[in-house]
């Protein structure tokens, strides 16, 4: 007991002794100001339990996710051990939602990684070069902002061809604009500051300062822009899957199994309803998730 | 010489950036028709042709020619509203363009018209009563709305309201036995039927278009509320809004005369951008509900590799989007002095 008393008292010391105790303590006092948001808390559980969900589908899973049994088609949910009943072909949707999971979670690690880093390179440059390259880079920004995303996603993946990876590259091409007008934001605010003068000085070059010095000043409001969009881009990639432009089937995609649900609608409501209810509270998650990481990361836009 | 007034250099200025986002519209939806694996000249002739039909067909499509050319005649054809044949209908993509755009833009208008109406006063009675219930109510159905798939809630719409209430009527425009019945005028079938004094299909077309536009309209409301809320919440903590209740004002004349007076061009800009996001959020709504407006379109042509027909419903949303944004942009600088 007297040891996490301690500890707490080390993370909230004032006075840090080194600087790993300022970064912990910094981490600690913002995790207990997130700590405090109830609904953010709500979400960010919400999201824990979806990944654990996908990372032991196989375990959970009580049928494979693949296996039709025609004699088994519309079963209602609860009905021979189908928690959420079986589908047009028999297959149980309680397994196919655990591995829908694990495609979802893929597809926001993807765009997770592609987009803001596109977004990052192209604002900071623009904000670091100034002149020309600034209205070049930003007068592209802007033509891509202009775009509705889920008609140029779908151009996209009409070019590319159907698939996730498509689906992937198509919404990250039009997600990234915005990103890059907030990396270009902090770049500006950042450039003239005195100890990017004191780096420059010491010769580092502009990759260096970009890179090592901008970068990570602009992680935080990136990282929370990042999660609210993250509901729009389930949202974008559970419409692509819809439309059958996303993930193929028989692949247990929560967008195409609405598709596919569709047909049932009126008689057998589950097999559209249960993957809904799936996409709805992922993109709930992340929507809370990004409202208490606001209040944390960047105060001053807090929307209340 | 004289020098250039400011106004003739803003309009310069934003004839500029119309231009090249057009532009750059153009020249995306160009190089997406480049890259697309589908060969255009087998998309034409078909498969069986011989080397030498391929050979013609390639030169009549201007495929020899550098990209540079061909760009120049795809911009110039684009401008005079040509983009090419639809190979699905056989048509002027345009034309199919214009037959079907009518039916997306009253479902759109609908649909905000619905937002507005209820999104405007739930934002202005959020911040009003912060933190009470209404408060409370107002975040819960933007964070509804912002989370939820809009496909998967028109469909549970139809399960709930047509298939087990009977309250609306299913998929499509208007009922069977009316289709056909009224000549467009404007294409738009609310509008059509009332000036033809045909009330039976307007009540038929009614009763279709209901659910789908308050589906879309719940969408914008819940941006519409949520931006209301805060651009009063901004309004009602200034100092003007004391001086205001210190004079004796009533809380109606304070909220609606006063704070709500300021938040008006705000709230236009907002508004348009509601639309124009409605008009693209209608894509899966019309698939949903069988709607034959331009989403069901470009869906329906994207699934039968119509190239010409994707690409040019692109740009017609693509455009009317931009527009929407320009113009929203416009009207902020113009109304509002601080923006100068």
């Amino acid at each position: 007991m007297s040891d996490t008393q301690n500890l707490r008292e080390w993370l909230l010391s004032d006075q840090p002794s080194s600087r790993r105790h300022a970064v912990l303590s910094s981490w600690y006092i913002g995790w207990l100001r997130f700590r405090s948001n109830t609904l953010a808390m709500v979400g960010l559980g919400v999201l824990i339990f979806l990944i654990l969900a996908a990372i032991f589908a196989p375990l959970l899973a009580t049928d494979d996710p693949f296996a039709q049994d025609l004699g088994q088609r519309l079963l209602r949910p609860g009905t021979d051990g189908h928690i959420f009943g079986t589908d047009g072909l028999g297959r149980d949707i309680y397994s196919r939602i655990l591995y829908g999971a694990r495609i979802s979670l893929y597809i926001v690690l993807l765009v997770m990684m592609v987009a803001p880093l596109l977004g990052l390179i192209v604002g900071t440059v623009a904000g670091y070069a100034g002149g020309w390259i600034d209205i070049i880079l930003m007068r592209i920004t802007d033509i891509f902002l202009a775009f509705p995303r889920l008609i140029l996603a779908l151009a996209f993946v009409a070019a590319l061809g159907a698939g996730i990876e498509n689906a992937v590259l198509a919404i990250s091409l039009t997600a990234w604009p915005p990103y890059a007008r907030i990396a270009r934001a902090e770049t500006l605010t950042i450039r003239n500051s005195d100890y990017i003068h004191a780096i420059w000085l010491q010769g580092a070059g502009p990759l260096r300062i970009v890179t090592r010095h901008i970068w990570p000043l602009c992680i935080s409001s990136l990282v929370v822009r990042v999660t609210l969009d993250m509901a729009g881009i389930i949202l974008t990639a559970a419409g692509l899957g819809f439309l059958g432009l996303g993930a193929q089937p028989p692949s247990p995609e929560w967008g195409a199994m609405i598709s596919d649900g569709r047909a049932y609608i009126l008689d057998s409501w589950w097999v559209a309803t249960i993957p809904g209810l799936a996409i709805f509270s992922i993109s709930l998650a992340f929507n809370l998730l990004g409202d208490g990481l606001r209040d944390v990361l960047d105060p001053k836009d807090s929307g209340s | 010489m004289p020098s250039i007034p400011p106004w003739l250099w803003k309009t310069i200025a934003t004839l500029t950036t119309i231009s090249v986002t057009l532009l750059g519209l153009l020249f995306v939806t160009f190089m997406i028709g480049r890259v697309m694996p589908i060969d255009p000249v087998l998309a034409v002739i078909g498969e069986r042709a011989t080397q030498a039909q391929y050979n013609d067909t390639f030169i009549a499509l201007g495929l020899d020619r550098p990209l540079l050319v061909q760009f120049w005649i795809y911009v110039r054809d684009a401008l005079h509203g040509d983009f090419g044949q639809s190979i699905r209908t056989g048509q002027d993509v345009s034309s199919d363009i214009a037959r079907v755009f009518p039916a997306t833009f009253e479902l759109a208008t609908l649909g905000t018209i619905f937002g507005v109406v209820i999104g405007v006063p739930l934002g202005v009675l959020a911040a009003v009563r912060r933190g009470t219930w209404i408060d409370q109510v107002a975040r819960f159905v933007g964070l509804i709305g912002y989370s939820m798939p809009i496909f998967w809630l028109g469909l549970v719409g139809l399960l709930v309201f047509y298939g087990i209430l009977g309250w609306v009527s299913g998929p499509g425009r208007v009922g069977i036995f009316y289709q056909g019945i009224v000549e467009p005028i404007t294409g738009m079938l609310l509008v059509d039927s009332l000036l033809r004094g045909e009330w039976d299909v307007f009540k038929s077309a009614f009763s279709h278009i209901i659910l789908p536009a308050s589906l879309l309209g719940y969408f914008s409301l819940a941006y519409i509320s949520r931006m209301t809320r805060s651009f009063m919440l901004e309004q009602m903590n200034s100092e003007y809004i004391i001086t205001a209740r210190v004079k004796g004002l009533s809380e109606w004349q304070v909220v609606w005369g006063h704070a709500f007076r300021n938040i008006r061009i705000q709230l236009i800009t907002v508004i348009a951008l509601a639309y124009a996001n409605l008009l693209e959020g209608s894509v899966l709504t019309e698939i949903i509900f069988a709607w034959p407006g331009i989403g069901q379109y470009i869906t329906t042509s994207l699934l039968a590799n119509d190239m010409n027909a994707v690409l040019g419903g692109t740009i017609v949303i693509g455009s009317i989007f931009v527009g929407i944004n320009i113009f929203s942009d416009l009207l902020y600088r113009f109304f509002d002095p601080r923006a100068k």
